[in-house]
């Protein structure tokens, strides 16, 4: 116990120490940016990007690209969750299978998928539908692995303990494998929801007709650059603030599973 | 031997997908294995494929050797002092699950159109994992082995040598696999932006033209490798006596 509330002071020394180093970054950036060492033609000031920022949601001008991506986001991340957890059962059940594509899914990372992504504009025409396919395309592997990796990892006497109950396979699965490879299945849609979100944003740029990235890439060939890095910091902003969300109740989840 | 089989069955079952696939969604969409396969030995017999395959050679060139260096110094720097390790590694995280995609203009308005944007973005998606993956390898020595270089009277050079890098190597190698493939993928995407050489561009230009055939043949010679190289630094993994 005390080792815990000790642990938790650490913890708030340090990230106090962190907010210092995030905040003295922005205001050195904020420095350069105001003397003039970078030219206004090449970086805002962070300040003005929030200005930009406030302005843009302000005044709803992107309201529809924005809504257009989180709303791809969403369907890729339900997709690919709903998915890889099915398709890791299934592999997990089949164990010839299992040790056929096991040099698939260890290996599937390094293709560098997202050159696929012209094939899809090819069959889905541009728009949402494609996009959505390689962002989930992109995701589905890391939730198929996460499964398998909880339901490997289920302590053998939780099984044993369903036997002596004599449930049936249906309650053993609600109420014994479910919970137990719950925090694996977490990991598994923290990674999902960060590869979608990479996945949506990038093909929003290479080609789309609306989201936030193809408005970002319009606003750079515009010459834009106010709403171009308004529309950068919502990203960062977003993405920083979801996953940290998704990190924290991960990492409580990995670490009850530790202490039980 | 199983192993090898079993390889080589999942290899059949995916060009059999494929092929399946190929019945079903026709000719626009996409090109049949065999014809791929054609397509892909004809392109390598070209000058130009190879003009572009070697720009791209270049510029993953550089950026692999920066984010390798660069990661491994970093990563040793930040590890070394568990404080900066506990403060800088949910930041190091945030940054790299963060779409870089977006940050793309940012890079080309620094570095102007050309080969050093895409080493620089290239870099960017390979930097931050070899630096995690070091920097946690570090953190994790256990104490006993400080101790124990420190019972023996080891110099700081023989502690480097003897102890902490045989500790670190199988994360090290593991966050260099990593930062290999996303580097990859980094320098892809940037020439698919904004190059007028390289497989990327080829890619894109391909697209533009409606020209399948050359987008598939060309994704599945980076395919191809990408999994070689990958299978390679596994094997290195496995080969490391722990």
């Amino acid at each position: 116990m005390s080792s815990r509330i000790f642990s938790r002071e650490i913890l708030s020394r340090e990230g106090w120490i962190r907010l210092a180093v995030v905040v003295t970054f922005t205001a050195a950036f904020e420095a350069l940016c105001r003397f003039g060492v970078i030219p206004r033609t090449v970086v805002l000031p962070p300040s003005d990007m929030a200005a930009s920022l406030w302005h843009i949601l302000r005044t709803g001008e992107y309201n529809k690209d924005i809504l257009s991506t989180l709303g791809n986001v969403a369907a890729s991340a339900v997709i690919s969750v709903t998915l890889g957890f099915a398709l890791g059962v299934l592999i997990h059940a089949l164990p010839r299978l299992r040790t056929t594509i096991e040099p698939l899914l260890a290996s599937y990372y390094a293709v560098p998928t997202f050159m696929f992504y012209p094939v899809f504009i090819v069959v889905f025409g541009v728009g949402s539908r494609a996009i959505i396919a390689i962002a989930v395309l992109l995701s589905v592997v890391a939730m198929i692995a996460s499964t398998l990796a909880g339901l490997d990892r289920i302590p053998r006497v939780l099984r044993k303990t369903a036997a002596i109950y004599r449930m049936s396979t249906a309650r053993r699965a609600v109420l014994i494998d479910f919970p137990a490879a719950a925090p694996h299945l977490f990991t598994g849609i923290k990674l999902a929801f960060a590869y979608a979100f990479i996945g949506v944003i990038a093909s929003e740029f290479i080609l789309s007709g609306q989201g936030v990235g193809y408005a970002i890439a319009y606003a750079y060939n515009n010459f834009d650059n106010r709403n171009m890095y308004g529309l950068m910091l919502l990203v960062i902003l977003l993405a920083t603030a979801a996953n940290t969300a998704l990190d924290t109740i991960d990492r409580r989840m990995q670490s009850r599973t530790r202490r039980e | 031997m199983k192993r090898a089989g079993d390889s080589l069955l999942l290899i059949f079952g995916i060009i059999a997908a494929w092929q399946v696939f190929y019945w079903l969604a026709g000719d626009i969409a996409l090109t049949s294995p065999a014809d791929t396969a054609a397509h892909l030995w004809n392109l390598l017999g070209t000058a130009r494929f190879w003009g572009h395959a070697a720009e791209t050679a270049r510029a993953f060139g550089f950026a692999v050797v920066i984010s390798l260096a660069g990661g491994v110094a970093l990563g040793v720097l930040l590890g070394l002092n568990r404080t900066s390790g506990i403060v800088s590694e949910p930041i190091l995280i945030a940054l790299y699950s963060l779409p870089k995609v977006t940050l793309y203009p940012l890079v080309l308005l620094c570095f102007g159109l050309g080969m050093s944007a895409k080493v620089a973005f290239g870099a960017m998606h390979g930097l931050i994992p070899v630096t995690i993956f070091t920097m946690k390898a570090i953190l994790q020595i256990k104490p006993v082995l400080w101790r124990t270089a420190h019972a023996m009277r080891l110099s700081a050079h023989q502690t480097a040598l003897t102890i902490a890098l045989p500790a670190v190597l199988p994360e090290v190698i593991a966050g260099a696999r990593l930062g290999f493939s996303l580097t990859l993928l980094g320098v892809l995407i940037g020439e698919m932006f904004a190059s007028q050489r390289g497989l990327g561009f080829m890619i894109v230009s391909a697209m533009g033209l409606g020209d399948i055939a050359t987008i598939m043949a060309v994704a599945v010679f980076l395919s191809v490798f990408a999994i070689a190289a990958n299978a390679l630094l596994l094997w290195l993994d496995r080969a490391i006596p722990r």
